[in-house]
């Protein structure tokens, strides 16, 4: 194992709490690279939990790439170097020996950090809340296959759907916009037949509920679509551009 | 005889669930907003549960640890989800379906559940496609299906191999739908870690705020928990880094009979252990092993790379000995057979793995073929490997993926406990001693849009629960309960770590109460387990403190539960003296080394009520086989 060992220094984000002014802090640590980069953490806080220091607190569930929960901006990069994967998937072989590694967490006014590299998401649930679903109850549906999807169609919106809300986009963003995240949603149903009865209203409150959790506009630089982990086109934002477009137009509901 | 009540419907199979709903008594739609519902967890199970029921008017409230409903384990389910939908016209039907999952099963579980199982999961692809879940669809437009280990007919409904993340997806927007109209209330960050009992009945549970570390209390009328299954009492695991036992352990404690704890699946295509700092296993879709090899050399400690051994030097034992299965056998047996060949020294260059191979079929299909229909798993292996599974094989082995056990149910799906309810992963009711592929997420979304929606209703009208206040003596009792555990724990002092611990815990349960058990090693586990919990108490490292985000003392609670459940896991494997399913006793197996149910004896469902720490009283249900006949499962 020890000739496929890495000694590398980790400058990593400490934070209290979210009204605590945080610092990076230096550890020197030997991995093999067959390790994920989260597993080089589990390790480093076993040993710093065996000396009685505090660990480094992080989020990860699934470490599959699927469940969205993990997310470290590595070297500058949310997710890390490699294009689609999530930080989980993230091993250390992509690192030489002797390397530094930055790590910090999702930047964002509308991600409030919790404690090192913890942050406060819910603002996604709110927007999801707000429009992200199509009104049907449980029972007294039609057949499934009496709502007949070309096969192109179901693909694409499987592409959108396929979004793992980690917000990896709204950390790439220089305006932390939500367009990709939110987009994609938008477009699952406004592509599908059954998305179609709501699909003007809930552009609205979607797009009304992401500016009022304080994420930013877009400016078309596209580093969302370069850092997602799923490869989230932005083909999506143009789709949703149009349906919001249209949804104005024609909306009654003038105040807002 | 057993004594314990399964409540299973008078009449035919076909007709106990439908008459059932007929029975049962109903709340009026005025009424039921009166009535306040506690759901603990947001996977499948307790998402479609908590959406449904608030659609019907309930109060609910419903709790999850993770930041998000949306992050539940249920989102990493890859295959897909069985329905007996027969579109593919290959000869499918309930029957079919129901007695596939009973043989599936080993006959271990209960055939009314199974019959109900089989005959909603045609609902729950309408739901979903209704939901807008994007299944992955033919030409035509209409639904695709693949097939899946231990049946004969395309039943398997799928989205690439994101099938669980659409599904969640979907019961996550039928939350939030009910989220936005205030009929569910959703806490997130919040950890159940006691469930409230009082004159023997479920009236509230216990959380810490895992962002504060503040204690709080929550009545209601009912409380639902589906939290999922307790496969990381391994610590290695396919199960994410968070699933754990905790809620449906401390409702064991208060009372809550569990059932088949020692029915553990081990998933037969995993990526192998690279080494002490590895934090959890990764499956790989058993889709593949409808065009992959498995094989490893003839000869011992060959250290060869693979591409260098020939043909002729090649064992291919799955489809030496299942001629007629071959690498699509079941589960349990696929595992089996991986341990026996590495434990006869063969293992994959002298690892813990053996070859999962693709060249024949890259050979036959041609690559772009094979890319087309497995690349992306192929590229997981890649970017966890660094090897490239187009030129040399796979290395895979068996990790433990899924708990067939759980909490016992009646066929209400309430526990012995009135009051509590059990949904999906949590409960142990439908898979018997082996759950076949694409079962889980069919169990999970029935419990919760189409069982509990019609029991629980029965049991608020029939048994009129009331609430009780929170400042009640009892809830204050346990509240109280729960802050001096926190303190023992900090105020241990010793000297080793939680996952330390953990990763000792697991090694004892995957080398003794993993894919073989005997007698011997499982009374040395039960030994060991019971020393290693004395140790933890006396020896803790806990860092941090009670107040605000401490993960260190979210694990060490949830390795405190693993430290008892283990052992139980060993007990009712001891107690078990026949080989079913996913439960391999080695004293028990035939000339050929295949398992040997005791039907005699054993046709019974094994639920423990807590005593004591160590210390269990065996109920047991008996299980009566009427219209899938007993008799040994032969895939040759």
């Amino acid at each position: 194992m020890d000739e496929k060992n890495l000694n590398l220094t980790l400058k990593i984000w400490r934070q209290a709490g979210p009204t605590s002014v945080g610092s990076f802090q230096d550890f020197k640590v030997s991995v093999s690279e067959d390790s994920s980069i989260l597993e080089m953490i589990d390790d480093l806080n076993n040993e710093l939990e065996g000396d009685g220091k505090e660990p480094v607190t992080f989020e990860s569930d699934c470490r599959e790439g699927i469940c969205g929960t993990c997310g470290l901006v590595i070297n500058g990069q949310p997710h890390g170097p490699i294009p689609k994967i999530a930080t989980c998937q993230l091993h250390m072989r992509n690192f030489k020996n002797g390397d530094t590694i930055w790590i910090e967490p999702f930047r964002a006014k509308a991600f409030p950090i919790i404690k090192d590299l913890m942050v406060d998401r819910s603002g996604f649930d709110r927007i999801m809340e707000s429009g992200g679903y199509v009104s049907v109850n449980t029972g007294g549906v039609p057949d499934a296959n009496e709502i007949p999807i070309s096969k192109d169609v179901a693909a694409e919106a499987f592409d959108a759907a396929a979004c793992i809300g980690c917000g990896a986009c709204v950390a790439a963003c220089k305006n932390a916009s939500a367009m990709l995240f939110v987009s994609a949603k938008v477009s699952q149903f406004s592509l599908l037949p059954q998305g179609q009865p709501e699909r003007y209203d809930r552009v609205q409150k979607m797009v009304m509920k992401m500016d009022e959790m304080g994420f930013g506009s877009c400016t078309n630089t596209y580093a969302c679509e370069a850092e997602c982990p799923k490869g989230i086109s932005i083909k999506n934002i143009a789709r949703m551009n149009r349906d919001y477009i249209k949804a104005r137009a024609t909306s009654e509901n003038l105040e807002v | 005889m057993g004594d314990l009540k399964s409540f299973i419907p008078e009449g035919n199979i076909s007709d106990k669930w439908t008459n059932h709903k007929f029975n049962m008594k109903l709340i009026n739609p005025a009424n039921k907003r009166k009535y306040k519902l506690i759901v603990v967890g947001t996977g499948l199970a307790g998402a479609s549960a908590a959406a449904t029921l608030g659609q019907l008017g309930y109060e609910v409230e419903a709790f999850t640890f993770h930041d998000s409903a949306r992050r539940a384990h249920s989102i990493a389910a890859q295959g897909g989800i069985n329905a007996s939908k027969n579109y593919q016209n290959d000869g499918d039907s309930v029957f079919r379906l129901f007695y596939d999952t009973v043989k599936g099963g080993d006959f271990r579980s209960r055939e009314a559940n199974v019959h109900r199982l089989a005959e909603v999961s045609e609902s729950i692809i309408d739901q979903c496609v209704a939901q807008g879940v994007p299944f992955a669809r033919d030409y035509g437009g209409l639904l695709d299906n693949r097939s899946f280990g231990g049946a004969q007919v395309s039943r398997t409904f799928y989205a690439k191999g994101q099938t669980g993340q659409q599904l969640l997806l979907g019961a996550y927007s039928a939350l939030n739908k009910e989220v936005a109209k205030g009929t569910v209330k959703l806490y997130s960050r919040k950890e159940m870690v006691d469930l409230v009992v009082i004159d023997g009945k479920a009236r509230g549970i216990i959380v810490r705020d895992l962002e504060t570390g503040a204690i709080e209390k929550y009545s209601a009328h009912a409380v639902i928990i589906a939290t999922g299954g307790y496969g990381n009492v391994f610590f290695l695991s396919t199960n994410a880094m968070n699933s754990n036992a905790t809620a449906s352990w401390r409702a064991h404690k208060r009372g809550a009979y569990f059932g088949n704890p020692c029915f553990t699946q081990i998933h037969p295509t995993c990526l192998p252990v690279h080494g002490e700092g590895q934090s959890k296993l990764t499956l790989m879709s058993e889709s593949l092993r409808n065009d992959g090899r498995i094989w490893v050399s003839k000869t011992k400690g060959d250290m060869r790379s693979p591409d260098q051994i020939p043909e002729e030097e090649r064992d291919y034992y799955l489809e030496r000995k299942y001629p007629s299965f071959g690498n699509l056998s079941p589960r349990d047996i696929s595992s089996r057979s991986a341990k026996e060949v590495v434990d006869d020294g063969r293992g994959a260059q002298g690892q813990e793995a053996v070859y999962l191979d693709f060249k024949d079929a890259i050979n036959r299909l041609g690559k772009h073929a094979i890319e087309e229909k497995y690349g992306n798993l192929f590229e997981i292996y890649e970017t966890i490997t660094g090897e490239n599974p187009y030129k040399l094989p796979m290395k895979i082995y068996p990790a433990p993926h899924y708990t067939m056990g759980g909490l016992w149910v009646d066929y209400n799906l309430m526990s012995n406990l009135p009051g509590l309810f059990v949904l999906g992963e949590a409960n142990f009711s439908d898979h018997g001693a082996n759950r076949l592929g694409a079962s889980a997420l069919m169990q999970g979304l029935a419990d919760g849009y189409f069982v509990i929606p019609y029991t629980i209703g029965n049991y608020l009208a029939e048994d009129k629960p009331e609430l009780l206040p929170t400042d009640h003596e009892e809830f204050s009792k346990h509240e109280k309960e729960f802050d001096e555990l926190v303190d023992k724990l900090m105020s241990i002092n010793g000297k080793t770590t939680v996952d330390t611990f953990h990763k000792k815990l697991g090694r004892i349960m995957w080398n003794k109460v993993g894919m073989a058990r005997n007698e011997k090693g499982l009374n040395e586990a039960i030994k060991e387990i019971s020393e290693l919990r004395e140790e933890f108490w006396k020896d803790l490292k806990l860092v941090g403190t009670k107040d605000g985000v401490n993960q260190t003392l979210e694990r060490a609670g949830r390795v405190v539960d693993y430290l008892e459940l283990g052992e139980l896991m060993a007990v009712d494997a001891l107690d078990r003296n026949e080989s079913c399913g996913a439960h391999f006793r080695e004293e028990y197996q035939t000339g050929e080394g295949e398992a040997k149910r005791n039907d005699e004896d054993y046709t019974y469902v094994s639920a423990w009520e807590f005593k004591d720490l160590g210390r269990w009283e065996l109920h047991k249900e008996d299980l009566d086989f009427e219209y899938v006949k007993l008799a040994t499962r032969s895939y040759k």
